[in-house]
């Protein structure tokens, strides 16, 4: 079987790469499940012996960016007008999935502060105001719980809002609803009432943003019943889960992270959506399965590059969906690696990590070859230091080493 | 009538002069002023106005009500069928709550249970001038909440047995009591939580109106929460959202002074509630919440003013629950003398005399009314003995709107699909 890879340049640092995550699920696994329609992949094509046939843009010099990043984009040599789709990038991934759904649904309304007139402090929102309205696209005064709550009565009513929190970090302050009201209410009230709301903001370590600025929630939402969870990391699954989340009866939690922002891809043109129970697989191996989300998903595909060049063999998968786990995807790559890396930004202690260490080794024990590996964050507040805050988060080349261990 | 022009006047809770006048319901008591609290009660003479306030405006309605009344003829606020409805509507709430109490002490239901017995007249003052399309938020004080809004006592008397017929099939209990149908947005066991859900319920009566062009809907939301909640951050932020977006909602503060040991004036700075509606920019009223009538005078006008569009209302009753915080609480911090002068006060034998002596209905009738509610209370206990108690395959199946949220099983099919979730038995 020829596995299909995904090329990240280093150089571009994802930006104008055409990372397009190509299900190679399909074929495998039970259609139903599969709502993702692709097209317009391009993708280099590496035989199941490991050797690589790129057919990317050139092979750049692979220069290990330690804080990879997206960088502007390179439109130039990327984007070719008679491929199909559109380029665009992250953020406007995710106003085009918005857009969408409210111009599909007029119960559909955006909550938050700075989401209207100034378009969203990422601009996730920008326009959305001037075309539909203040009150659709509602500026909040700061009160994240209220506002919070707010969203839940209108949900139990009839609407279909999403709220943003201007930082995740900021929704620290609407835990009490969050738990309480989001998570709780259509078990409380018996069924009763459903709460169709999605709950979405940036998250993650950025540039030296301070600790505050640079918290990661999923793992203090991830006990809170009745929720969902999901990390979008790519302009494709960020409009895609967007759209799902947004359709979805039950209440969503979609975690984006400031760093990605910028990253450019080539989407499809008609409508598609991510299935929010699901995990992506990245690049799939022989060697070792890494579990990763998020912005994590690039460092691993950087060390990735580093480990073919040495010979490894890693079945990358972005596990997407932070609360529930798919226990599917996730299983059927352990079965055939045996070895497990987890490669996260949550904290170490209680993050999303240990609850798939957990998992997996509830449910895969037997298929073990050894103790699942989880490189986390470091258990401490996120200095503003530059050099600090880079070893703060994890690295590429800390995720060599461990495959290298792993796989000793 | 409407809320007009300043404090000018305004004659604070409980001076004689005040309940001498306009009060058919009431016998005059001269209740002895706040003990504890250093706050001075201000009693303002000049008609001051807060010019710095574009909008709204406060005033007590004992002083708009004083105003509307002649002294003179007895003015009849009500007709016999609605007399009658508020009286039922009470004495069901009443009713059912010593019923409950008796049930617990039988070891029926359990956990945290919270009686409204003295502050009826909030309830029926307010909710029986809803529609049903109207929204009603209340806090874990709820039973009757829920009956005033029309929540069968059957159904509520379940919920509270932790039954499968209760109107949340027994998941909720006695905090939690939610009704789609009655349009009941629950039930909140922490304080002041339930205000934003109600702020949203009156956001989504504007979207409807103004976004989805439905022009005649007019649905307002009623937020019913105490003294406590009145110092929670959650209060004053959606008094803010809710004068700023004019939204058709009435906060109803059911002030009976006390959060569970703490008094009101202990607690609080100022400890005039109604007062810090104007800061907001909108009404802020008080008034006699042990006097049906009054709460429903001014109920009427801050209902019909969240309906025309005018915005949200401040509205403090003051008013007294008979029991403790909770059937928990053995209640030793409160003052004898002040409960004594409060069940003086009881609203249900203030309407009940009202009725009598304006010739609405006679005793008999009333007591028929008494009758009548004894048996929907037995017949409500007898429901809740005589139903089920909600199986194992209940555990799983509510906690997702769509149960694909459990996610993919490592056979590769939703957990939801497995048999055993049926069963309530399934790992997820």
């Amino acid at each position: 079987m020829a596995a299909i890879f995904q090329g990240v340049g280093a150089a571009e640092a994802l930006s104008s790469s055409p990372f397009n995550s190509f299900d190679s699920n399909k074929s495998i696994f039970s259609p139903r499940r599969s709502f993702s329609v692709r097209k317009g992949a391009s993708f280099a094509v590496v035989r199941s012996d490991g050797t690589v046939n790129l057919n990317l843009k050139g092979r750049r010099a692979q220069q290990l960016i330690s804080n990879a990043v997206a960088t502007k984009a390179d439109s130039a040599a990327a984007s070719s007008s008679s491929k199909p789709g559109h380029e665009l990038l992250l953020f406007e991934a995710l106003q085009e999935g918005l857009e969408e759904e409210m111009d599909r649904d007029p119960h559909v309304c955006v909550m938050g502060e700075d989401v209207g007139h100034y378009g969203g402090s990422y601009k996730v929102t920008k326009g959305l105001a001037k075309k539909f309205g203040d009150l659709r696209v509602l500026d909040t005064p700061i009160a994240e719980n209220s506002f919070t709550g707010m969203g839940i009565g209108a949900a139990m009513t009839g609407l279909r809002p999403v709220i943003e929190g201007m930082n995740m970090g900021f929704l620290l302050l609407a835990f009490n609803q969050i738990s309480n009201n989001c998570g709780m209410l259509h078990y409380t009230s018996g069924g009763q009432f459903t709460i169709p709301i999605v709950i979405r903001g940036p998250g993650g370590v950025g540039r030296q943003l301070g600790a505050e600025h640079s918290q990661r929630l999923e793992s203090y939402f991830q006990s809170i019943p009745g929720i969902q969870m999901v990390a979008c990391s790519t302009p494709y699954n960020a409009k895609g889960l967007m759209k799902a989340a947004i359709r979805s009866e039950n209440p969503v939690i979609l975690f984006e992270h400031v760093l990605l922002y910028n990253l450019k891809e080539r989407i499809p043109d008609e409508d598609y959506i991510c299935n929010l129970e699901e995990a992506e697989m990245v690049r799939p191996g022989e060697h070792v399965t890494i579990l990763t989300y998020s912005r994590m998903r690039y460092h691993v595909m950087q060390a990735a590059k580093t480990l073919v060049n040495k010979g490894y063999d890693p079945e990358v998968i972005d596990i997407r969906s932070l609360k529930p786990f798919d226990l599917y995807t996730i299983g059927n790559s352990v079965k055939k690696t045996h070895r497990v890396l987890i490669v996260e930004e949550c904290m170490r202690t209680g993050g999303i990590g240990a609850s798939l260490t957990a998992a997996i080794t509830e449910n895969f024990n037997d298929y073990l070859d050894a103790p699942i590996m989880c490189l986390s964050s470091q258990d401490v507040p996120t200095p503003y230091a530059g050099t600090l805050e880079e070893v703060t988060v994890v690295q590429p080349p800390q995720i060599v080493t461990a495959v290298e261990q792993l796989c000793q | 009538m409407a809320f007009s022009a300043a404090t000018a006047n305004f004659n604070p809770l409980n001076t004689p002069s005040l309940r001498s006048h306009d009060n058919h319901l009431v016998t005059s008591v001269s209740p002895s002023p706040f003990f504890g609290s250093t706050a001075k009660l201000r009693l303002s003479s000049s008609p001051k106005f807060n010019v710095h306030r574009r909008s709204g405006s406060v005033v007590a309605v004992s002083e708009a009500v004083k105003e509307k009344k002649p002294k003179s003829t007895p003015n009849l606020l009500i007709t016999k069928e609605e007399g009658l409805e508020l009286y039922e509507d009470m004495v069901l709430g009443r009713a059912f709550e010593d019923m409950c109490a008796q049930m617990y002490y039988r070891g029926k239901m359990f956990g945290f249970v919270h009686l409204y017995n003295g502050q009826e007249a909030v309830s029926t003052g307010f909710i029986k001038l809803l529609k049903q399309q109207d929204s009603v938020v209340s806090t874990y004080r709820d039973h009757v909440h829920a009956l005033s809004k029309g929540v069968p006592a059957r159904a509520v008397m379940s919920e509270l047995f932790g039954k499968t017929t209760g109107c949340c099939r027994g998941q909720g209990g006695s905090m939690h009591m939610f009704s789609r149908e009655h349009n009941l947005l629950g039930g909140f066991a922490f304080i002041g939580e339930g205000i934003p859900v109600a702020t949203g319920a009156a956001f989504t009566s504007k979207y409807k109106r103004e976004v989805l062009k439905e022009v005649d809907c007019d649905h307002v939301t009623l937020a019913f929460f105490g003294d406590g909640t009145c110092n929670n951050g959650q209060f004053y932020e959606c008094l803010n959202m809710a004068a700023l977006w004019k939204l058709p909602i009435v906060f109803v503060v059911e002030n009976n002074l006390w959060a569970i040991g703490m008094s009101h004036l202990r607690s609080t700075s100022d400890p005039q509630i109604y007062k810090k509606g104007p800061a907001f920019g909108m009404p802020g009223v008080h008034v006699d919440g042990m006097d049906v009538l009054k709460v429903r005078e001014v109920a009427k006008e801050a209902i019909s003013r969240a309906r025309r569009g005018e915005g949200p209302t401040l509205v403090e009753c003051e008013t007294y629950r008979f029991r403790g915080h909770s059937l928990a609480d053995p209640d030793e911090l409160r003052d004898p003398a002040e409960k004594s002068r409060y069940t003086a006060r009881d609203p249900i034998t203030a309407l009940k005399k009202y009725i009598i002596e304006s010739n609405l209905a006679s005793e008999a009738e009333l007591k028929a009314i008494d009758k009548k509610i004894d048996e929907v209370v037995e017949d409500a206990v007898e429901f809740a003995d005589e139903s089920p108690v909600p199986p194992r395959s209940q555990l799983l199946e509510n906690v997702f709107a769509d149960p694909k949220g459990f996610g993919i099983g490592p056979d590769g099919r939703y957990r939801c699909e497995d048999p055993k979730f049926t069963q309530g038995t399934a790992h997820v």
